[in-house]
């Protein structure tokens, strides 16, 4: 553990000045060139960008799946970026939450298992608070009935609710969202931001990679990369948001 | 150890989803283990009958056998006398120190009559220790004594079947066998219990089967019959001169065995020329077989190992392909917290369940090894008679003798085979890239 040598409380997370460089070859690939900026705690972030910006390797980063040429990742009171393999891989199991596009659950395991997965790596057994909480947590995105039903025998948005469900289970940092709704169509897309959105409420930290521009207007606030660097980094205001979830309700298709 | 179990239970689940495929890997750790076992235990049961048979002649004997010379070394015209001679008997007698008792045998073919019953058999000349020395136990009656061979008396123990045949409504005790060749009544006195033939020994040594057996003082064979023994066979008249087939020596320590027959063997060189006398040790044949045995059980086992091995390389093909199908989960378990090394569990716990599952169930059936030889002998013997009867005889009476060893062995290797065979896919799994495995499709 290094002493911060900044301010951590109070924020998810703490980026600064963050570079990564791909070696591709003799060529290097310079993915992030000097990204900083700060997750409060309770924040709502989308990153946006058009591919080829680093997002998904800021993604990667922030998920503690890999580790910058320079810079620093705070999370906490410690420097992710000096971690190796194994102090990242408890990292992840007991700061973030993530969440995939392709939902990613273990197709070999129950709703409540595939929950459980996180703390299975914490390396102790499940206490009964735990074991509890995994079922609490089912039924608050709505699968309590299914807990004993495997992947293949849920939809795409119930499958995408489980995932979330296990990225709570750890009692996260913060949630790392990567093109949830990617997968899925607008009425259940509409079904997980809503669900993203009762979350943030609560005061759950949610950072989410997007594409999409309805998607990104309903964040709290909006950080766009182009070419390895902060493009902008703005909040959006209470009554884009609320026009935004207006906007995707009307327009969703009739239920016929 | 609570990962352990939810590891294992996980292994199991995930080997469950491909439950064919996983049998199929099961099922050649299986064959491997069971042919372990069975291999041995067939092999031990070979061995031990072998054994058996060679520790029945004594391993504190030594055997000295008239043996007919090459047709060059004798005479062109008349009868030459060969073998071992009575004086030659008398002088190991008293000068070979280490012996304990020395029986001199002489035998022969003739045909034994008793009414208009009759058998081809074989008369023996000997002295009161065969019975010992060759453990002959008696049913009835007793076995020539000191004073019947003293005084020549015409008396005679028979074996069972000699019994059966002559006598299979009378007692035989007190009747009188007559024998054509040399018009001669024989008293029976006593009867022997039925007993297995002895094994045939490398060439010096015919297997012995003492079941149509006669038995009579040596010395009033001498005196009666004499030494030369004329017989008519397909037209022609063919004779030996023969004063004893053998001399059997017991040797007082087993430890002095081998000096003693070297002694014997010296003592008797002047048969060196003839080439008509063999010394057989069935101590030393007991070492070789021993030998055999041991080389026959490694190289069965060997051949076991190798379908063991076979198995080995199945588990790590399903493990490889196991591990590439399921890339995108290993990708995600990474991402919420899996370390290398809970993979690498992950993957040789998976490879431990179907070594073990194979390994167990293996054991199982190596353990029916006995009971499955046996019935299926009795198949055999139902639906074959004829192709049964001409298989060689260790073939139709094997009894497999499970080697204890193979059980803890045959599973300890089973488990050895599963973590060897598992750590290539498993770190092979660990090495993935966790953000490359989550993209792969």
């Amino acid at each position: 553990m290094i002493a911060p040598s900044i301010e951590t409380s109070g924020y998810a997370c703490r980026v600064a000045d963050m570079k990564k460089e791909y070696v591709l070859k003799s060529e290097t690939v310079r993915a992030l060139r000097g990204v900083t900026f700060d997750v409060p705690e309770g924040d709502y972030v989308a990153i946006m960008g058009p591919s080829g910006s680093g997002k998904s390797t800021l993604l990667n980063m922030l998920g503690c799946l890999d580790q910058p040429t320079s810079g620093s990742l705070w999370l906490g009171g410690d420097d992710v970026a000096r971690m190796n393999d194994d102090q990242l891989a408890d990292i992840r199991s007991q700061r973030i939450g993530f969440v995939f596009q392709a939902y990613n659950l273990i197709q070999q395991l129950t709703v409540v298992e595939n929950i459980q997965v996180p703390l299975f790596y914490q390396g102790r057994s499940l206490t009964r608070e735990q074991k509890t909480r995994s079922v609490e947590l089912a039924k608050m995105v709505g699968l309590g009935q299914r807990l004993d039903h495997r992947p293949t025998q849920l939809s795409g948005g119930q499958q995408q609710r489980v995932a979330i469900a296990r990225s709570l289970v750890n009692d996260p940092f913060f949630i790392l969202a990567d093109e949830p709704t990617g997968n899925l169509d607008s009425r259940t897309t509409e079904e997980i931001l809503t669900l993203f959105e009762k979350l943030n409420n609560e005061g759950r930290t949610i950072i989410l990679v997007t594409h999409e521009d309805e998607v990104s207007k309903r964040a709290k606030r909006v950080v766009r990369l182009k070419d390895g660097r902060l493009q902008w980094d703005r909040a959006n205001s209470q009554e884009v948001r609320d026009a935004a979830a207006k906007y995707a309700i009307d327009n969703m298709p009739v239920e016929e | 150890m609570n990962i352990w179990i939810g590891t294992i239970q996980l292994g199991v689940k995930s080997l469950w989803l491909h439950p064919m495929r996983s049998v199929l890997t099961v099922l050649g750790i299986f064959i491997g283990v069971a042919s372990v076992i069975w291999l041995l235990a067939i092999s031990k049961g070979i061995g031990d009958e072998a054994q058996r048979q060679i520790e029945s002649l004594g391993a504190d004997t030594i055997m000295i056998r008239t043996v007919k010379p090459p047709s060059e070394k004798m005479s062109a015209q008349g009868l030459t006398p060969y073998g071992l001679t009575r004086k030659e008997f008398d002088i190991l007698v008293a000068t070979v120190p280490t012996i304990r008792s020395a029986l001199p045998i002489r035998e022969m073919r003739r045909q034994f009559q008793f009414k208009d019953r009759k058998l081809d058999g074989r008369l023996v000349g000997c002295t009161p220790e065969y019975a010992e020395v060759t453990r002959l136990d008696l049913q009835s009656g007793h076995f020539i004594t000191d004073s019947e061979n003293f005084s020549g008396d015409t008396h005679c123990v028979i074996a069972a079947k000699v019994a059966e045949r002559l006598f299979p409504y009378e007692d035989p005790i007190g009747q009188r066998i007559y024998m054509p060749e040399n018009q001669g009544f024989y008293l029976v006195v006593g009867v022997l219990k039925p007993k297995g033939s002895t094994a045939a020994i490398g060439g010096s040594m015919a297997a012995q089967d003492f079941s149509n057996d006669v038995y009579i003082p040596i010395k009033t064979l001498q005196q009666r019959i004499g030494d030369t023994v004329m017989s008519f066979r397909s037209g022609s008249r063919e004779g030996e001169i023969i004063e004893l087939n053998q001399i059997t020596l017991r040797v007082a320590e087993v430890s002095d065995v081998k000096r003693t027959a070297e002694l014997v063997q010296d003592t008797l060189s002047s048969h060196d020329k003839m080439e008509d006398i063999a010394v057989v040790v069935p101590l030393e044949l007991l070492e070789q077989a021993r030998t055999t045995r041991a080389m026959f059980m490694l190289f069965m086992g060997m051949i076991a190992a190798i379908s063991l091995l076979v198995g080995g390389i199945g588990i790590m093909n399903i493990m490889l392909a196991t591990v590439t199908e399921r890339t995108r989960e290993i990708g995600i378990r990474r991402a919420l917290g899996a370390k290398r090394r809970d993979i690498i569990r992950q993957f040789l716990v998976e490879t431990s369940v179907l070594s073990l599952a194979g390994g167990i169930t293996g054991i199982l059936f190596g353990l029916l090894c006995g009971p499955a030889v046996n019935g299926a002998r009795i198949l055999a013997n139902m639906w074959f008679e004829k192709q049964m009867a001409e298989l060689p005889e260790v073939v139709r009476t094997v009894q497999p003798s499970i080697v204890p060893e193979s059980i803890p062995g045959a599973f300890f290797i089973s488990l050895i085979v599963g973590l060897v065979f598992g750590i290539y896919p498993a770190t092979r799994a660990a090495k993935m890239n966790p953000i490359e495995a989550l993209r792969h499709e």
